[in-house]
Formats: structure tokens, sequence, C-alpha cells
């Protein structure tokens, strides 16, 4: 079949693509250097929707390498170029065109497609450069990649190849190109590290550094200097000179690193850093062509795999469903928040103290029943905004305003009588809970939100003794509070939809990730992590060894071990919640006897890191009391499984959220659950766990999964 | 405190090439900003033993300081780029001695000992800012006869000196323009002009103006080689019926900036600096608003009068040529023929086109390569004319010249 077939083929499937064009510009380049045609990647828009590459775009610049190779051919022009619109390169594959392909032969298509285009770049008469002027991945990175030469713009802000990322492989000749560009190493960097490193992107000092780029020039006037660079190179006033690449045992041993950190991140449950190093692998004999092939079945293997389908939809999740949260009130309804409170000084209180001023830059108020507390309290920020300073995060100015925004009294009249927002993050006790509210509201203004940070309390009983139940919102942060972005909103059976959208017009401010919660239990995360924890719990304290429970979910990829987990958190903690569940659900909420005992030893967690590795801590073994079913690895993964897909079922039946998309939002930014498995529910309906349990899926199918 | 006048000097200067103003002209899509910002980083990346941090000053012209020709474009254009920010900026407006009037304000502040070195230049994007763009004119002009109603419109005023010189034909108009083409030609032929250009990518997205996508422009849009006094004949005389301005013996509506070093003579030297140019006088003066393209006649009396010359001294002329007219009352004053030598030898703005406030620098940076060619010569001058009736005059010294910093 022809590009052009195929490509017609291909856009077929595809009706709705924003289409980029490939205009061909020709210019005298500067010094007489002679007649160059210059491509622009542009779909028509301004930079807040990024040039992309679906199957008519790969037509239209086919179209324009058509001319440009003939021009070429015909002594015409001198060189070829290519760049793109302003502020933007161009960001790789329309992952919209990706998500409909529904079979293999079409997936293998889009692969081949992009590489037909591609290499023709390389195959023009004339010399062909790209021109990184702005944002580029994927599919925009490769596309240089395929010119002879490239030039970068300092002030490029973004540029990777994400694929593995999202569970696919750079294989638009990414893959077999880069490694034979600048070694495996860096090219191991680039494609496995920067990608299973949540996506990292490079600046343009860093492409140029790489090696990627041959030059580097300043945004301000990079396509002229760029073009005055090229028109030299053409002359031979410059030349190129590229550090030879190291085809020994250092490209072996790069791949071997690779694969080390692919486990260390997914644990070999997510296939495409596996085989995107395959293909680093092989580019070792730097056979371009048998590197293509590799990539379009690579490509379409995992096109058609669920891993994909998930990470799509997890990213799509993360960027649209995570910025307008579901069921959310009218934004217009949110009142200002000029002032905070935050009652308790203590590490979480201090946390959040220092979240919400750098965030919302208004006084913060603190309290605690102590003078030494508040102080200490106080000082913690204070600390923090030093470091900040001293890191070059923030200015002297910016630290002297923080500093002075912040402040800590014992009277909580005084401190919350002009408060618009006021959270607690006191002790995890109903009682103690209802009081300081009762204490704020005499205080505080009407209007004043009243926040909890509960992880497991109910919002409501903790209103329901108030005058203005209404403006109780519960407002649960995950630890570490500065860098997991999930915030759980819970509203109140009394809580009012000004409240609410206050609420969340805070947590937008807060740059949080907000998911709307009914007051049931434990909330989400917490409530999914307990039953999952809980089940391992189970079957340890039945019989299985610590060791077969903790390797059942290893093919999970999840970012630590069920045990290791327990010590994050800390196994207090842990059980403090499995008593609450099993108070709400005690006919699937255990408390283990066995996390009892180890609590009540002291210990803070279950390992001992003396070698180095984590090894069951003696003192945690010689507590632990087992019965005598052994289960094996498989017995206990179906089981922890089957609990969790029952206990997501449950929530939705119950309406905790308002969908399955909502949970799986939360494990992905509330627990760092992966991509691959697209939070839970699509890698439960992909193993046939909702349907063993639940009787039907969670998701529609074609959600995060080849559609039917 | 006792104080020295210090002598000044023009360092470098360098331009954009110039575009036509319109839907179809090469800056059609390119904002006013971005071509001051590209010529001064140029000229930074040509004098390499400038320290940025010894900038005292980025004067920058523009006529209609709205948009992205407004916000203190010496201070943001500075900042865009890419100058330390401890380095100030300002906007300058004499209309198309805008760019002049740039150099001569800060070569005084240079004199009285307030700068050692400075950018200054102007922009004009006739394009995006088109003449009269916002103007609001006081109701008195009219009601108290302050001015003729001819004064607000230049090409009125150009026909008004055709009307002062009776002598002063439409024949001898367009010959001034062919020769005016001519010269330019050859000029670029002789690779005079391409070297003080800056090359701007721009692009389009406007089919009906051309390929689309980014281009490069490294040449002036508006000549046009090879005009003859027939082509010239046939054109209209929009601003009178049975006039003798036309579009051809006329500067165009153009886009496009210029940028240029002045410092201290002392400054230059220590710094390694080029000595292009050394300042000797200048001078602006007013006359009739309707008959504004005299004013560079009345300007140069007092710029020689201060310098203590008579035009005899003067071996180089830079004119601009807002209309061809303007020139020859200027020439026909001083008793210099059409065609003398001297006289802007490489051309002029009817062939390169006059963005109101870029133009003067493109004058001096001229001017200073033909003082490298032609040692022998001593003084050269740049002088316009200036809307609502004014001129502007600078005397330049060659510092080639045998004779150059001594009393005459």
């Amino acid at each position: 079949m022809s590009t052009t077939e195929l490509l017609k083929g291909a856009a077929e499937l595809f009706p709705d693509e924003v289409v980029t064009s490939a205009h061909v510009r020709h210019l005298d380049l500067p010094f007489g250097a002679g007649r160059f045609a210059l491509i622009t990647l542009d779909n028509g828009f301004d930079h807040t929707k990024p040039t992309t590459f679906g199957p008519a775009s790969l037509a239209n610049l086919n179209t324009a390498i058509d001319q440009v190779e003939k021009e070429a051919a015909a002594g015409e022009i001198v060189g070829v170029g290519i760049t793109g619109k302003p502020f933007i390169f161009a960001v790789g594959a329309d992952l919209k065109g990706v998500e409909l392909l529904k079979e293999h032969k079409d997936a293998l298509a889009i692969g081949k497609g992009g590489h037909e285009v591609f290499k023709r770049l390389s195959g023009i008469a004339v010399p062909t450069f790209a021109y990184y002027n702005g944002a580029a991945m994927g599919g925009g990175v490769e596309v240089g990649l395929h010119c002879k030469y490239r030039t970068v713009s300092k002030a490029l802000p973004a540029f990777s190849l994400p694929e593995v990322f999202l569970g696919l492989v750079p294989g638009w000749g990414g893959c077999t190109i880069l490694p034979n560009l600048i070694g495996a190493d860096k090219a191991v960097s680039v494609i496995i590290e920067n990608s299973l490193n949540q996506n990292k992107q490079l600046k343009g000092q860093q492409v140029f550094d790489l090696g990627i780029a041959d030059a580097i020039f300043e945004g301000a006037d990079f396509l002229e200097q760029s073009l005055i660079w090229t028109a030299q190179v053409l002359k031979g006033d410059v030349e190129v000179e590229r550090p030879v690449i190291d085809r020994g045992e250092a490209w072996d041993q790069a791949v071997a690193k690779g694969r080390f950190i692919a486990d260390s991140k997914v644990h070999g449950a997510a296939p495409a850093a596996y085989r995107a190093l395959d293909i680093i692998a092989a580019a070792k004999n730097g056979d371009l062509q048998q590197g293509y092939d590799a990539e379009d079945v690579a490509l379409a293997d995992l096109i058609m795999g669920g891993e994909l389908r998930a990470g799509i939809y997890a990213f799509n999740l993360v960027q649209k469903r995570g910025k307008r949260p579901a069921g959310a009130p009218d934004k217009s309804l949110a009142r200002p928040v000029t002032k905070v409170g935050v009652v308790g000084a203590g590490l979480m209180a201090s946390q959040l103290a220092l979240l919400f001023l750098r965030r919302l830059e208004v006084p913060v108020v603190l309290t605690d029943i102590d003078q030494e507390r508040v102080d200490k309290g106080v000082g913690y920020v204070h600390a923090e905004i030093e470091k900040l300073l001293g890191k070059g995060r923030i200015n002297q100015d910016k630290a002297n305003r923080l500093k002075a925004l912040v402040t800590g009294v014992l009277d909580k009249a005084e401190g919350f009588s002009d408060a618009d927002f006021i959270i607690e993050a006191v002790f995890e006790e109903i009682g103690v809970k209802q009081q300081v509210f009762a204490e704020v509201e005499a205080v505080a203004p009407a209007h004043a939100i009243l926040a909890t940070n509960t992880s497991s309390l109910s919002v409501s009983e903790m209103a329901s003794k108030l005058k203005n139940p209404e403006r109780v919102v519960g407002f649960h942060f995950f630890n570490p509070v500065a860098i997991l972005p999930l915030l759980e909103i819970v509203r109140g059976e009394a809580t009012d939809d000004a409240s609410l959208a206050t609420a969340f017009a805070v947590a937008k401010k807060l740059k949080k990730t907000a998911v709307l919660v009914k007051d049931a239990p434990a909330f989400v995360v917490n409530r999914i992590l307990t039953r999952f924890m809980g089940e391992i719990q189970n079957v340890i304290d039945e019989g299985t060894p610590v060791e077969v429970a903790e390797k059942a979910v290893e093919p999970l990829g999840l970012p630590m071990s069920p045990l290791v987990l327990l010590e994050l958190v800390g196994p207090a903690i842990g059980l403090h919640v499995s008593e609450t569940l099993n108070r709400a659900f005690p006919e699937r909420f255990t408390v283990s006897p066995n996390l009892a005992a180890v609590v009540k030893a002291g210990k803070r967690g279950f390992y001992v890191y003396d070698s180095g590795k984590p090894e069951l801590d003696p003192e945690v073994a010689a507590l632990l009391k087992q019965g005598d079913v052994v289960l094996t690895e498989e017995q206990v993964r179906e089981r922890v499984l089957d609990a969790v897909a029952q206990e997501i079922g449950l929530m939705l039946d119950e309406g905790v959220v308002a969908e399955a998309q909502d949970i799986d939002l939360c494990l992905i930014t509330g627990a760092g659950w992966p991509f691959h498995l697209g939070g839970i529910t699509p890698y439960l309906d992909r193993e046939g766990v909702s349907e063993r349990v639940n009787g039907k899926k969670f998701l529609a199918p074609g959600l995060a999964s080849v559609p039917a | 405190m006792p104080r020295t006048v210090r002598d000044v000097v023009f360092v470098d200067g360098v331009r954009t090439p110039f575009g036509k103003a319109g839907p179809k002209g090469i800056y059609h899509e390119t904002r006013a900003d971005d071509l001051v910002v590209k010529a001064i980083r140029e000229l930074l990346r040509r004098n390499p033993g400038l320290d940025p941090k010894k900038i005292d000053e980025v004067a920058i012209a523009a006529t209609t300081q709205i948009g992205d020709q407004g916000l203190t474009l010496g201070r943001t254009a500075g900042i865009l780029a890419g100058l330390p920010q401890s380095v100030p900026g300002y906007s300058i407006d004499r209309m198309c001695a805008g760019a002049l009037t740039a150099v001569t304000t800060t070569a005084g502040s240079i004199a009285f000992g307030a700068y050692d070195a400075v950018i200054a230049g102007g922009v004009e994007h006739m394009g995006r800012h088109p003449m009269g763009e916002g103007v609001d004119p006081n109701p008195r002009f009219v009601s108290e006869k302050l001015v003729d109603e001819s004064a607000l419109f230049m090409g009125m005023t150009a026909e008004n000196l055709h009307d002062r010189y009776p002598t002063i034909t439409k024949q001898r108009a367009d010959e001034y323009a062919v020769r005016s083409q001519e010269k330019a030609a050859k000029a670029y032929a002789n690779g005079k002009i391409q070297q003080d250009l800056v090359p701007i990518s721009v692009r389009r997205t406007n089919p009906e103006a051309g390929e689309t996508g980014w281009g490069l422009v490294t040449a002036d849009e508006p000549m046009r080689p090879g005009t003859t006094l027939e082509n010239l004949s046939g054109l209209k005389t929009p601003f009178r019926v049975h006039g003798r301005v036309t579009a051809g013996n006329a500067a165009g509506l153009n886009d496009g900036a210029t940028a240029s070093i002045i410092a201290s003579e002392d400054f230059a030297r220590e710094n390694n600096l080029p000595v292009k140019m050394r300042l000797v006088s200048y001078a602006f003066a007013g006359v009739e608003p309707e008959v504004m393209g005299y004013g560079p006649i009345p300007a140069t009396e007092k710029a020689l009068a201060k310098a203590g010359l008579s035009i005899e001294d003067i071996n180089l002329f830079e004119i601009n040529e807002a209309f061809a007219v303007q020139v020859l009352a200027f020439l026909e004053h001083y008793g210099i023929a059409d065609d003398d030598a001297r006289v802007n030898q490489y051309g002029g703005a009817i062939a390169y086109g006059h963005p109101l406030a870029s133009s003067g620098v493109r004058l001096m940076t001229q001017l200073a390569r033909q003082f490298e060619e032609q040692p022998e010569v001593r003084y050269g001058l740049t002088t316009m004319c200036v809307g609502f009736g004014m001129g502007a005059t600078v005397i330049w010294e060659n510092p080639n010249h045998k004779d150059a910093g001594g009393n005459k």
C-alpha cells in the first residue's frame, strides 16, 4: 500500500482530527547561501492548542515533502528546514486518534504512516534542518530526528519522548535514531528515565547539552539565528561535530540501566519501557530500517494492549477531569477567601498553613492550646520559607511577604474574627473536633467556611451541633501535603452549594486535584487502601508467609509493596483507620490482631533495612501469630483484587463518588497508583475481576480499553 | 563643579529591511516591538566590546505610541532584547525625526556627562499603525486658523512646497525619483546596504499574500529597480488634481526599525568600539506646518552656524526622501545640482521606504559607510523634514579624515 493510501485509510477512522498543515515557503538564506525551503507545521490555532500529528496531518507533511524533494532533486533549493508555529514545534501523535483504533492492522498503519513520511526527510537530496522553536514531544521530537541537523531555542520549555509514560514506545524513529545520535545511555535517560519520572520535560539547554541539537539560540531571534547558522553550515563555514557513539559494552550497560529503572518503577507490570529497551538494544548495530520495523510492531502491539488504553485514560483523567471536578457547584457561587485560620499548630497543621500561605498569599493564623506549640508551628513555616529562599525558589521580597503573613495566636477570637476559611487539623476524635468547631463558630464570621482535614470521621456528625452546619466541608489532604495532588472534598449532609463552591475554588488555588466525595467512612483512597491492606493482612494472619503476600501484588506495579506503604503511613494510623472502617462495615473490614500487636510493641514498621534491602524485622516476626492456611501468590492476588473490586462496586452503589473515573483519579493522585492500571478499575475490568465479583465492568468499552 | 563637554560618536547602526505597509506586506504579521528588539540584538552581537551592563539608556522613537509601539518602548524593548534589568529606557516622538532625535537627545546627555553609551533607534509599523491613528487635533488649529488645513496631510504639504518652488516641476521630481531607485539598486549590487541589515523571520498565515508559513526577510521590500520616467509619468497625483506628488516620487508607507550605538568618544576608544562618525552639531527648526518639507533648510542653517561651518564644507549629504520635492527644495536653496554626486549616494527613502520614526538612523548608518569609503570627505550631514512643520539636521565629522578631531 502506498503511503498516501495508508494515511487516507487511517484518516477515515479519525474524522475529527485537528489537522496540521505543513506550509512550504521559500526564502533566500543570508550570505548568498542560496534558496531554501522552510516547512512550517501549524494547525491554525494559537499555542493553547498545540500542533499534533494525525493521519491527515501526516498526509499534509507528505505532500510538502513531495514538493521539496522535487525542488531539491532539480537543484532549485540548497536545503530544507522544518519548524513550528509560535511557541510550539509539534507535540506528537494525536492521542484521540489512537484511542479510536480497534484493530491491529490499523494500529500498524499509524506506525508505518509516520515512519514512511518522516524518513523521507533523510532521503532528500539536500541537507535537512529541524528548528525546535517551542514545545516538542513524541512525534514532534521524532520528525526533527529524521533531519540531518537540529537547532533548539533556549526558551523551549518542554521537550520529551513521553510515549513510555503513556504506555507506548517512541515509534516514529525515536527508539532507533536517538541512541544512534547521542548514545544509548543518554537515549535511555530521555526515553525511559524521564518518561517514568512523572514524564519529566527537558528544557532547551538540556536538549543541546545532550547532543540532540547541534546549536542553541536565544528565543528572541531563534529562527533568524538558526537560518544564519544554516547558511554557515551549507557554505562550510561552520562544521558540525558530534561525539562518536560508544557501541561497545556501554550500550549494553545503558540498556541494563534502563531495565533497572523500569523494574524499580513498574516492576515488570507495564510492557512499554521493556519494548522500548528491546528496540534500543537492537539499534546497537545501527540498522535504522530494522529498528523502524521493530517500532511499528511494538506500537501496534501496545496500541492494542490494555496498558496503553489505561494510560491514555489516566492521562485524560488527570489533565481534564482533574481540572474540572465532576459534581462541583457553579464556581460563581464561591466566596472570596482573604484570610485563613488553622486550628492546631502541629506538623500537619503547619504544613497546611504553609501550603495556604504559598498558594493563596493571604494572612494565615495558627492557633493552639499553648504558646509553645503556636511558636513551634509558626517557626516551622518560617523555616520552610527560609529553605525555599535558600534554594532560590522565592526571592527575599517574597520571603518577607510570606513571613509577615503568617502569625500565631492563642486566642481564637483574636485570630479568626475576620477569617473566611478556617481549617482544623487537631486530634482525630469526634468529640474533640466538635468542641473545636463550636469554639470556632462562636468567634468566626457567619460566612466563614469551617473545613476539616479528617481522614475518617463523619463530616456531618462533626457539623451536627453547630448553628450553621451548612458551612462545614471536609478537606482531606494526603501526606506529604506538598507533593500528593489529591484533595478529597467532602460534602456533609448540611453543606450548602456556596460553601462547597468556595472549597473547590480554594482547592484550585492550592493547585490540588479536587474530587467531590460523599460523607462516607474514610472517603475514597483510605477506604480502598484499607480494604486492600486488610486483605493482605488477613491472608498473613491466616497463615500465608509475609513474602508471599507481598509478592502476590507485585504484578500490579504499585509504587511500593503493601507493608512498605503501611510503614510510610504509620502502623498506628493504619490500625486506627481499620478500626474506624471495621465499626462502619464489620463484615468486610477486619482489625488485624497482628497489626495491633505490632503497634502495641511500638514498632514503626515491619522491616529492617540493615542489609540495604527490606527484611522482616525479627522482633516483628516474633510477634506474628499466624494460622495454617497457606495461599499461593495467585490465590492471594485474586482475593485482594476481588476485595478491591467489591469495595469499589459498593462505593459506587452508595454514591461515594459520581463515577468510577473519580475512584481512579483519587487512586492516581492520592495513592500514586500507576497509569498502566488506569488507577485500578481499567485493570480490574481487563483482568476480568469486575465481572467475576460484580457481574459487570466498571467502565464502558473503549473508555480505557480497545473499543468494541 | 567644573564640566567638560565630551565628544560624542556614532559607533554603529543597523536596521531591519524595510517592508511595505498593508495586508500583503512582509511584516503584516510581525510586531513592531519585535522589529526593534531584533535590531538591538544584532547591534550587540556586532559589538561584543560593549558590555550590555554599561548601556546607560535605550531611547526608541515611534510616532504612534500605541499597542506594540506603546508601553514605553525603550524600556520594554530593552527587556525583550535581553539587556540587563539595570538598563533603563524611554520613548521618543518627533514623528519622522524620531530616531534622529533619539540620537541627538542622548548625545546631548553624553556630552553633558550623564551617559557613556546608549542605544538609540526607532520603529514604525505603518501597517499596524497607519498615520493618524488615534489622533485628536485640537479644534483651535482650524477655528483660529493656527495652521492650514493641509498641514496634517503630508502629501498636501509637498504639493504646497512645489508651489513655493515653481521651478521644481513634476518632471524634475520624477527624474530625481528614478535616480534614487537607480542609486539604490547599484548600492545593493555593490553590497553597500545588506551589511547593515538584520534578517527578520516573518510569519504569514494569509495565502492571498503569498506562500504561507515562516519566511526570512533579508532585503528591502519597497524597492523598484528599473523604474523609468515613463513608469512614473502616468501615476496619479492623489493629493491634488493635476498635482505633482505621486507614489513614485515620494516614499511609501512602510514598516521597519533601526538602532544605533551612540557613545562618548573616550568610552568608545576605551572599549575598542568602532568610531564611525563624530557628532559636530545638530539643530531643529520650525516652519509653517503646511510646507513642512521646507524644514531641513532652516535646520541646516542653524546646525551649520553652530558648527561654524558653511554648506561648502559639507561633502556628503544624507537627506531623507519623504518627497522628491523636499530634497530638491533643499538643493535648490543651496545651489546644489539635482544630481550632485555628494547627495544620497546610495539612493534614499523613495527606494528603500520611510518607516517614519525609524528613518533618522538609516541616514546615519549610510553616511557612516560613505565616510569609511571616502576618507577625503571631512564633513557630512543627515537631515530630514518633520510633520507639523519642522526640520532636523545633524552634522558629522569623518574620523577617517586626516584632519579629523582638530580645529577647522
